[in-house]
């Protein structure tokens, strides 16, 4: 039992070296814009292998873009200047975090959209049975007092019979 | 109506098997191109044969033109090599090269072996142009009207039948002018 948990610890140790591995070339001097380095790093989406963020991605221009990234925070650019830049050249399809505008409302407000219609939708169903009840109580209960009596008359002749 | 609304379900399906049919015949590499209908990006580089010039975007402004990124190390370049040297031959367009990450020696090389279907080239050395472009690979065509306008953007090899689709395009400048 040890020994496994030895070897995931292991496992995990490398993979850990493996991740940082692709961007650790890059050195800043504060930290606050290293931060802000890598959160920018795995926000964006590489052009080129496109499944995998700049940060992780071996790929020229994910190496170019992390550079790019670099240059302009050390020139004291902020973060939404970069993403502008880089959406500016390769559009919506580097963010991984669409931004809210009419064309992604759909995105954005659709899940929500579906919620309050799959409600309203449970609403009506349990309404319409409930009707339905109802219907079924009144017409038990609207029986005449001469069909009441029958029905009595009925029941009671059944259970002699027995 | 209680019949019919219970076509919903089938009716669905329907629209995501539309939805997945369509999606299996789009490119997911090609990405529209975020400058279509702007300026190509301005730059100051030197000419691949002359490091001591300097072009710009003044020097090809005024006429349509292809820019082709390329490098010699792609091998998708070579490949479309022979379809950009027969469009320099028919005269129709000329070709401008943006010679990509690339060594000015194997570049020059690469010309005088496999022969050369460009005006000039720019020789983006670490790639910052390309960076401007959103090049995320070669080879790139991009079609420029005369106004230096980027109107078309073609990824990866330009393959005989991209050509004729760009020919379309020129073609309807051409009877728009007249």
């Amino acid at each position: 039992m040890l020994k496994i948990k030895v070897l995931i610890g292991f496992i995990l140790l490398l993979s850990s070296f493996l991740l940082s591995a692709a961007i650790d070339v890059y050195q800043f001097d504060d930290p606050e814009k290293e931060g802000r380095f890598q959160k920018l790093a795995f926000e964006l989406r590489c052009p080129k292998c496109q499944n995998q963020n700049i940060a992780d991605s071996n790929a020229e221009i994910a190496k170019d873009l992390r550079t790019k990234i670099q240059q302009m925070l050390i020139a004291d650019k902020s973060d939404m200047e970069i993403v502008d830049y880089m959406v500016e050249r390769y559009g919506d399809f580097v963010l991984y975090e669409p931004r809210v505008k009419p064309q992604t409302y759909l995105l954005w407000y659709g899940p929500a959209l579906f919620l309050v219609l799959g409600l309203i939708i449970i609403i009506l169903i349990i309404r319409s049975r409930n009707k339905t009840y109802q219907q079924i109580n009144e017409n038990e209960s609207s029986l005449s007092d001469s069909e009441s009596e029958a029905l009595h008359a009925l029941l009671k002749t059944n259970q002699e019979k027995k | 109506m209680s019949r019919l609304l219970l076509f919903i379900p089938l009716l669905l399906f329907f629209v995501l098997a539309a939805f997945l049919w369509k999606g299996l015949s789009i490119d997911p590499r090609e990405l529209p191109s975020a400058l279509l209908d702007k300026p190509f990006p301005e730059f100051s580089l030197s000419p691949l044969r002359e490091p001591e010039q300097i072009v710009t975007t003044k020097d090809f402004i005024g006429q349509p033109v292809l820019v082709n990124v390329w490098a010699t190390w792609c091998p998708s370049c070579r490949q479309e090599h022979e379809q950009l040297l027969a469009i320099s031959q028919s005269g129709e367009i000329p070709i401008i090269g943006l010679n990509y990450k690339d060594e000015r020696e194997l570049a020059l090389n690469w010309l005088q072996q496999l022969g050369n279907p460009y005006q000039f080239n720019i020789y983006d050395v670490d790639g910052m142009l390309g960076l401007d472009l959103g090049v995320y690979g070669a080879p790139e065509t991009y079609l420029l009207d005369a106004q230096g306008i980027i109107r078309y953007r073609h990824v990866g090899v330009l393959t005989a039948q991209a050509w004729q689709d760009l020919k379309v395009i020129i073609k309807g400048w051409d009877s728009v002018k007249n």
